[in-house]
């Protein structure tokens, strides 16, 4: 029998005060697809890290096809033929295709020495693994898929036999996330062994032959993928049962709060990012927005919250017409009971190295006025925190903390909590639950619904379809920063939204009855545009 | 005829004398900031390079032993600042402050404590410094219609470091654009990461970057010191290093864009002295004043974008933090 | 990230001392390798600093000059804003003093003209630190480069006009001609005679007490104002200031020109207190001694008072080793300068994961015993 092309022996590695990898052990058998599965900070992204040895383990053996070796450096584990490809992708931007992978491969000292061997090489990779891309294009001009395709390249192209995968498919269509599937099939064949990192329980299912559970920087289990379901694979996972929220209305959406018309966007370069976007969103209701990152969602939140100007169409908001010609920003949005969970809470939503207390008065400076108004209060300020923490259960409750020392998950409830208390009629929600722990993703999605039910209108804006799909009373489907299609809870499934969001208007070809409520098939404007007719 | 094209090879001729600090310097901010490193202690490692070249040179009366001792202290304060950025990850921009003051301080209390003449080095003798060299012909060229000018009065009859700084641009070009070791260095100043994961140093390759800009600062100084001048003199370096930025900045961090900005500026300080006084219609007399700003306005106006936009590395300035 | 933060005190205290003194052990080992004592050498500049007759006015004098320019650092830097053109702004804010003075000294009385000087110093300041500002708002064109362009343009004007329109008639030293006697600012040597006090003649003059006031308008309007807490914002993180609502170009803007004010009010303490007249760099390096002090001082206004007083000791006693050594110059002093802004600059946080490390440890022993 063959030995294993990966054997980790009780490997550790802590930084700081976090323990990331407790005495791990895998084994994965070569020619397998093995799948890594975990929630957020479960230290999977950690243990293929020492395995592509970009970190050193603390402790613990590595044995690749038998052999132990030891990987100080990422040199190291490239030499040894294991080939990663990070969630983010580590190419330069502004290179060609080739340059990116001359920048691993070539040894001569002249780049005009190396570059038909290169040439030759992606050849090979093209012929074995049916891989292919144009080697003289700029990466940056590449489609995210093909960016991808470039990383994989580069983890087989110095001969690599274990391919790493961390959280592949975050940034693909359901459509690309299919190719994707179907490449590694390939390369499986061709004996490479892969190991795949997920915390999206159907792509285990969907195509690994093995898998082991991570939680806490602890293995948990390893089983063959047949002999296991998602239930069993979630509830190891969290180490308890899932209890998932589930959306049961308690009434009908009121008036239209938040009224979209053919609303377009650019970025700084001038480009086209929203193109006439429609649609009304209804007190009491929440609209989710699916798509792939990167297809209008951001820009749509950022116009809505008055952080860009539309370049064209408007949207109506508390009695205020906002347009090209009559631009808002996030302080009126705000006055106007406007409020924003960002996307980015790091970057965003929070200033990590402020106080929480400071924190909690970003874009609300009127609650830490004193009776001299041109001097903040402390005092308020830290009171103010005080209550936000209570009543969204933040942990530590500690308004003199800084952000950066919470978890994701205490941070998340800290934004939330603080555009929740000002009581807006409007919600803008950005990846809620990002990054985010099982605990206090349920607890937020809990608090969503139950300001949904107070009357709040809310856009959620998630790349989780599951999310969006538990959450909302209807499904808005984004592609290229066009609406493709607007679907009621109840006809939204994850196939019919899964082809919305890669640009197919199903809805159109095929559902009658949607349609109608989409507005004519054309980019749709929501059921609430035929009542206003 | 021939009298105007013996003047113009003549301002160019200044010109080049005047513009190879510059060049020599943004040629190093070139190497330092395409790996991702800001370079604003060039001045610092100039005025550095200057005063040890010229102290080595007088001590030894080798003007060789002078350049080399010129480079190594440019490389020595680079190191600093190489220690500060790219192991301990700090501020560039202070760092190369820390080094333009500490080489202010430095070179005045070593030049006192070596040759008490109040921060000054000796002047130096011919033999300790590096002469104009007169290529073959050139006298017997010299009245050649329009070539003979040319050949005599530019081309031939230069120092040997401004042949140096002249050919340390095709160099740089080369190196960065056809070399892997060029290649992985602009890589590391776009996105480090993308080195890193395939396996090579970040830090070692941002380290010879930097290592790079001192030895040419360093030869810069020496220029300035045992070459073009006969001797140091306190602050010798004389905003060189800033202006050498400005051109790096104006030649949008490319090579050849970035040496004809230093012969531009070059031209603007070697015309200053020959057009003050000249009067011009409308605008009536020209004051020296003027013209020797040209080179920082015509700086603050390209970065604000009127001559097209300057696209800086993207990771310039971002010390490289290894993360998950 | 490997390393658990510190706490306050150690950040606030620890560091920066542990810094200080390796700036002047290197700066020592400096004074041994040049063959002279350092210990003595350190002693002579307490001597000059503190001891001597007037020694101590001079001290505070200089330390007057770099609490403004300091603050200015300071001001910029808590929104991420470098801004080296310090020299400049004071330059320019020597300018405005000069023109208010020599224009209005013959008709108006010192009571008028000295706040519209101190006004103009200002705003002069505010003045020159407004387009680098308004560049780096509006076209993105980075502070750091533009000041320091603007510093030699700066200098540049001053020689124009100190060899040209401004210079003081029949003469060929580059500076203007007195301040009438009213209408500059008193100084506390004077003032202390009045009062009876014997005292040392020094350049020390009220300038000092607007710049104590000017502390701690700074520490108001950064820690306690709306405006501060846009300022702070938008300096640790762009995306969240934008999020937040702040007008991120304006207040680039503000920032500046605040900046630029604090850096032209350096002025007031040379020209219209020491030297009385408009003397051609009369900036002398103080705005870039304001970057050591703004670090060193890790921006905070009570931070940036005692580093000036130690820089203020620095300059004054340098002054005396000139004296004393053959072979020790003042210019000693720019080296310890340049050692500090390293230290407590670029290299601030090379002692901060060894020592949280041994921090940490020595907690993790006491939870054991």
């Amino acid at each position: 029998m063959t030995p294993p092309a990966v054997r980790l022996t009780a490997i550790s590695k802590r930084f700081g005060a976090v323990q990331a990898n407790d005495a791990v052990d895998l084994t994965v058998a070569a020619g397998a697809i093995h799948g890594i599965i975990g929630e957020n900070g479960a230290g999977k992204s950690t243990l293929v890290s020492i395995l592509s040895g970009h970190y050193t383990a603390d402790s613990g053996e590595i044995a690749l096809f038998g052999k132990p070796v030891k990987l100080a450096t990422s040199a190291d584990a490239i030499a040894l033929g294991i080939g990663m490809v990070h969630q983010h992708f580590m190419l330069v931007p502004n290179f060609t295709v080739l340059e990116n992978l001359m920048l691993g491969l070539a040894k001569a000292p002249f780049l005009a020495e190396s570059r038909a061997d290169v040439r030759e090489r992606l050849a090979r990779i093209e012929e074995d693994y049916g891989l292919s891309v144009d080697p003289d294009m700029v990466v940056e001009r590449l489609p995210v898929g093909l960016q991808q395709r470039v990383e994989i390249i580069k983890a087989l192209i110095g001969g690599g036999r274990i391919l790493i995968l961390d959280e592949p498919t975050g940034v693909l269509t359901p459509d690309e996330t299919d190719r994707l599937f179907e490449s590694l099939k390939v390369l499986k064949s061709k004996g490479v062994t892969i190991l795949l990192i997920t915390h999206k329980l159907r792509e285990i299912m969907a195509i690994t032959d093995t898998v082991s559970v991570m939680r806490r920087g602890r293995m948990v289990a390893h089983t063959a993928t047949a002999d296991t379901d998602r239930a069993s694979l979630a509830e190891l996972m969290v180490g308890r049962s899932v209890e998932l929220v589930t959306n049961t209305r308690s009434r009908a959406a009121g008036e239209v709060a938040l009224a979209v018309r053919d609303l377009s966007a650019e970025d700084e370069t001038g480009k086209g990012r929203l193109h006439a976007i429609s649609f009304d969103l209804r007190a009491g209701e929440i609209v989710g927005v699916a798509g792939v990152a990167g297809n209008g969602q951001s820009e749509l939140l950022a116009v809505l919250a008055g952080l860009t100007p539309p370049s064209g169409g408007s949207f109506a908001f508390a009695g205020r017409t906002v347009s090209a010609a009559a631009p808002a920003d996030p302080h009126l949005m705000r006055r106007l009971g406007l409020a924003h969970v960002p996307e980015d809470r790091r970057r965003e939503g929070l200033v990590m190295a402020f106080q929480m207390l400071e924190n909690a008065v970003l874009g609300y400076l009127r609650f830490a006025r004193g009776a001299r108004r041109w001097l903040l209060e402390k005092r308020r300020m830290r009171e103010r925190c005080d209550g936000l923490m209570r009543r969204f259960d933040v942990r530590p409750p500690d308004p003199r903390l800084r952000a950066a020392g919470f978890s994701g998950g205490n941070q998340q409830k800290l934004v939330l909590a603080r555009e929740h208390g000002a009581a807006p009629t409007v919600l803008l929600v950005g990846q809620p639950t990002r990054g985010v722990d099982i605990g206090a993703i349920e607890f937020i999605h809990r608090e969503l619904l139950a300001l949904r039910d107070k009357g709040c209108a809310i856009l959620l804006v998630s790349v989780e379809l599951d999310e969006i799909l538990a959450l909302s009373d209807r499904v808005m489907a984004m592609n290229a920063g066009r609406i493709v299609g607007i679907l009621d809870a109840a006809d939204a499934d994850r196939q019919s939204v899964g082809l919305m969001m890669a640009g197919v208007d199903r809805a159109a070809n095929s559902d009658r009855a949607a349609m109608g409520r989409a507005g004519m098939g054309h980019a749709g404007m929501g059921h609430a545009a035929g009542d206003e007719r | 005829m021939h009298e105007v094209i013996v003047d113009i090879a003549q301002i160019l001729a200044s010109t080049l004398r005047l513009s190879t600090p510059l060049i020599l310097c943004a040629m190093a901010g070139l190497f330092s900031e395409r790996a991702g490193v800001v370079d604003i202690g060039l001045e610092g490692k100039l005025l550095m390079g200057a005063f040890a070249a010229a102290a080595v040179a007088s001590l030894t009366g080798s003007p060789w032993l002078g350049l080399l001792a010129g480079i190594l202290a440019g490389m020595a304060m680079a190191l600093v600042h190489a220690f500060a950025c790219i192991t301990h990850r700090g501020d560039q921009i202070v760092s190369g402050v820390a080094i333009n003051i500490l080489a202010s301080g430095l070179t005045v209390v070593m030049g006192i404590a070596i040759f008490s003449q109040g921060g000054q080095s000796p002047p130096l003798s011919r033999e300790e410094r590096f002469l104009p060299i007169t290529l073959p012909f050139a006298d017997a060229l010299r009245g050649v219609p329009i070539l003979g000018p040319i050949y005599a009065d530019l081309i031939s009859g230069q120092n040997l470091l401004v042949y140096v700084a002249l050919l340390s641009v095709p160099l740089a070009v080369v190196v960065l654009f056809a070399t892997s070791f060029g290649l992985r260095l602009r890589a590391v100043g776009e996105a480090p990461e993308a080195v890193d994961s395939a396996g090579y140093s970040v830090a070692w390759l941002r380290y010879r970057a930097v290592l790079i800009a001192g030895l040419l600062c360093g030869m810069g100084g020496a220029y300035l010191s045992i070459a073009h001048g006969g001797g140091f003199v306190r602050e010798m370096s004389a905003g060189k290093g800033y202006i050498a930025l400005a051109a790096l900045i104006f030649g949008k961090w490319r090579p050849v864009p970035t040496l004809f900005a230093c012969l531009l500026f070059g031209v603007l300080e070697s015309s200053a002295s020959r057009l003050s006084g000249v009067s011009l219609p409308l605008v009536g007399a020209i004051p020296v004043d003027v013209v020797l700003l040209a080179p920082y306005v015509l700086t603050v106006v390209l970065l604000a974008g009127f001559f097209g936009r300057a696209i800086p590395p993207r990771a310039l300035s971002v010390p490289y933090v290894k993360d998950r | 990230m490997s390393a658990a933060p510190l706490p306050r005190w150690a950040d606030v205290v620890v560091i920066p001392a542990i810094n200080l003194v390796l700036a002047f052990l290197v700066a020592g080992a400096v004074v041994a390798i040049i063959g002279e004592n350092p210990w003595r050498a350190f002693l002579v500049m307490i001597e000059g600093a503190f001891v001597y007759p007037g020694s101590l006015g001079y001290t505070l004098y200089y330390a007057t000059n770099f609490i403004f320019t300091g603050l200015a650092v300071a001001v910029a830097y808590h929104a991420r804003l470098f801004n080296i053109g310090g020299e400049g702004q004071a330059a320019i804010g020597g300018l405005g003093i000069a023109l208010v003075c020599l224009a209005l000294d013959p008709y108006l009385p010192g009571v008028l003209v000295i706040p519209i000087a101190i006004a103009a110093a200002a705003l002069f300041g505010a003045g020159w630190a407004f387009l680098p500002g308004f560049l780096q708002a509006t076209r993105g064109s980075h502070v750091v480069i533009t000041t320091i362009m603007f510093n030699f343009i700066a200098a540049g004007v001053l020689v124009s006009l100190l060899t040209g329109p401004l210079i003081r008639p029949g003469q060929s030293t580059p500076q203007t001609r007195n301040i009438a006697e009213g209408a500059t600012l008193p100084k506390v040597h004077e003032i202390l005679r009045a009062m009876g006090f014997d005292a040392a003649s020094s350049p020390l003059n009220l300038s000092l007490l607007f710049a104590l006031v000017a502390a701690v308008g700074v520490w108001v309007l950064v820690w306690r104002t709306p405006f501060g807490y846009r300022l702070r914002t938008l300096g640790e993180s762009e995306p969240a200031a934008r999020y937040a609502g702040v007008a991120v170009p304006r207040t680039i803007v503000i920032a500046m020109m605040i900046s630029g004010a604090l850096a032209g009010m350096m002025a007031i303490n040379d020209v219209l207190g020491a030297q009385e007249k408009l003397v051609l760099n009369f900036t002398a390096g103080y705005g870039f001694t304001g970057i050591a002090v703004a670090l060193m001082g890790r921006g905070h206004p009570v931070g940036i008072v005692m580093a000036s007083l130690l820089f203020g000791a620095l300059y004054q006693g340098g002054a005396e080793l000139s004296f004393e050594f053959r072979t020790i110059d003042r210019e000693m002093v720019l080296v310890i300068q340049g050692l500090i802004i390293l230290f407590s600059g670029a290299l601030a946080y090379m002692f901060e994961a060894p020592l949280s490390r041994l921090l940490s440890r020595r907690g993790r022993r006491a939870v054991h015993a």
